[in-house]
């Protein structure tokens, strides 16, 4: 299979980003400031990130749809209005993850904007949970970018002014040079921001008017590390079909109201909720500056294996090394003293509250 | 004078009688990104020809930094542990690694002039 590339390749490029191919795409890890600089200019100005490579799939038919999609998903959606975004999951029958996702209900059915790597598995899971019974449009004519930071709004309200009413995992039409935009206010970075799905043939000019504004385009890389100092999981690495939402400790996910109703996966995750879990995700601060990466065996003082680190990284705006991974529950208290294997060294670190960093509306404020 | 020598690993070396001092190459930084952390060997350690004396990471990734000669650590570059991004600033000059006080010069012949290491970096990137 060849390597696709979005439809702000040429941008990434005449940006001098440094090129790498992530779930099939040809995607930016970083462009020439490099990813400490990026992270910081998302987090104090505004950053363009292209996650065009997300799918962006549209479901619309006949009433019994938001039924039908309750019976997959244990998200509330009957209570969703229109134009409301709601996080949610597709499971498998053991309460894993098959993929973390965004729902959000339009006029004509819902959107689900899915995980890159998961999209065309995704599509046709929930294609034969549906019975064939709707239309579902993996619709790969459109970009997706994601505008970030405290100043995404006044930034995206020049180029398209009004949308900076939309509240917070809300959603709404606009118009850009002539053509319908779907606009949500969302993002995975810890800052206000919004996504734009627009046309190709439109992604281009958008992107370079929003640069025009004072913002910048920004890489996977620092991507990664945004979403890790915001306690945001990654799904593979966080998140995988091994993994329930309730150990990934994203219990609020899943509202009271759907516990007791039927989904896949809901026999596992009901079972969880009465007797609890034996793993739990969980925020890590290593006591020194070194990094724990993935993978990363965690121990207790008395030597014995009791988890993995499944992401870590330098948080760039804490300014100090960040991790979450999975611990046995008993070890899963803040402040619980425990041990990574680094080069073959045990260094000691602390269970520790996520995220790592918070937003207030007039600074951020920072956890480590 | 001073010789000025380069590996593949993208270290350079920098010989004043016995005393060699080590650093990783601007090429290297590059490929690297953002530096957040340096490990260094102990003072008063042996190490041995390419084998593992530090390592290096960036916000991507870890590397492990090598010794392109062998002998025994007689000073470190505490400056870059306290701040590693100092190695992205000036990686071939205030932002070197360790010190060595080499054991066998000839360890030196096998390694690259500048011009071969830059030919070298040319023809690995393409």
């Amino acid at each position: 299979m060849s390597i696709k590339k979005t439809s702000l390749n040429n941008l990434h490029i005449k940006y001098g980003a440094k090129l790498v191919e992530f779930a099939g795409y040809q995607m930016p890890i970083q462009y020439k400031d490099g990813i400490i600089q990026e992270h910081k200019y998302t987090r104090s100005h505004s950053g363009i990130f292209d996650v065009s490579h997300m799918g962006q799939l549209f479901i619309s038919g006949r009433d019994d749809l938001t039924n039908d999609l309750e019976k997959i998903f244990p998200a509330d959606l009957k209570k969703l209005k229109t134009n409301q975004s709601k996080y949610s999951f597709l499971m498998n029958n053991k309460g894993g993850i098959q993929d973390d996702l965004i729902i959000t209900k339009t006029s004509e059915g819902f959107l689900i904007i899915l995980n890159a790597a998961c999209k065309y598995n995704d599509y046709e899971v929930i294609k034969s949970k549906l019975d064939n019974q709707y239309k579902l449009n993996l619709d790969e004519s459109l970009s997706l970018i994601a505008l970030q930071g405290p100043e995404a709004k006044n930034v995206l309200n020049k180029v398209i002014p009004g949308c900076d009413s939309l509240k917070f995992m809300n959603g709404n039409n606009y118009v850009y040079k002539n053509e319908k935009v779907y606009i949500t206010r969302s993002g995975y970075t810890g800052e206000d921001g919004f996504e734009i799905s627009i046309k190709h043939s439109d992604a281009e000019t958008f992107v370079e008017s929003l640069i025009e504004n004072g913002s910048k385009l920004i890489g996977l890389g620092a991507r990664d590390t945004l979403r890790m100092e915001a306690g945001l999981c990654l799904y593979g690495n966080d998140l995988d079909n091994d993994t329930s939402p309730i150990e990934a400790n994203l219990k609020w996910a899943i509202p009271k109201s759907r516990i007791e109703t039927e989904f896949v996966g809901s026999e596992v995750l009901k079972n969880q909720f009465q007797s609890g879990v034996k793993k739990l995700r969980v925020g890590i601060k290593p006591d020194s500056k070194v990094i724990a990466r993935g993978n990363t065996k965690i121990y207790n003082d008395k030597n014995q294996e009791i988890g993995k680190v499944t992401s870590g990284t330098f948080g760039p705006s804490v300014e100090h090394p960040i991790a979450m991974g999975y611990v046995d529950n008993s070890y899963s208290t803040v402040n619980t003293k425990i041990f990574l294997e680094v080069r073959g060294k045990k260094i000691p670190a602390n269970i520790c509250n996520l995220p790592f960093y918070k937003k207030n509306y007039v600074k951020g404020e920072i956890n480590v | 004078m001073s010789e000025v020598k380069y590996s593949k690993e993208h270290e350079w070396i920098k010989l004043d009688g016995e005393e060699a001092t080590i650093g990783i190459t601007k090429h290297a930084t590059e490929m690297l990104g953002d530096i957040v952390f340096a490990e260094l060997p102990e003072k008063g350690s042996n190490v041995d020809k390419d084998g593992t004396a530090g390592v290096v990471e960036s916000t991507k990734a870890a590397s492990d930094v090598y010794t392109p000669v062998s002998g025994e650590v007689i000073d470190t570059n505490q400056m870059i542990v306290d701040d590693p991004s100092k190695i992205n600033e000036d990686p071939e000059e205030s932002a070197w690694f360790f010190k060595l006080k080499i054991k066998d010069k000839s360890e030196m012949d096998s390694l690259m002039s500048k011009e071969e290491y830059e030919k070298f970096t040319k023809e690995t990137s393409a």
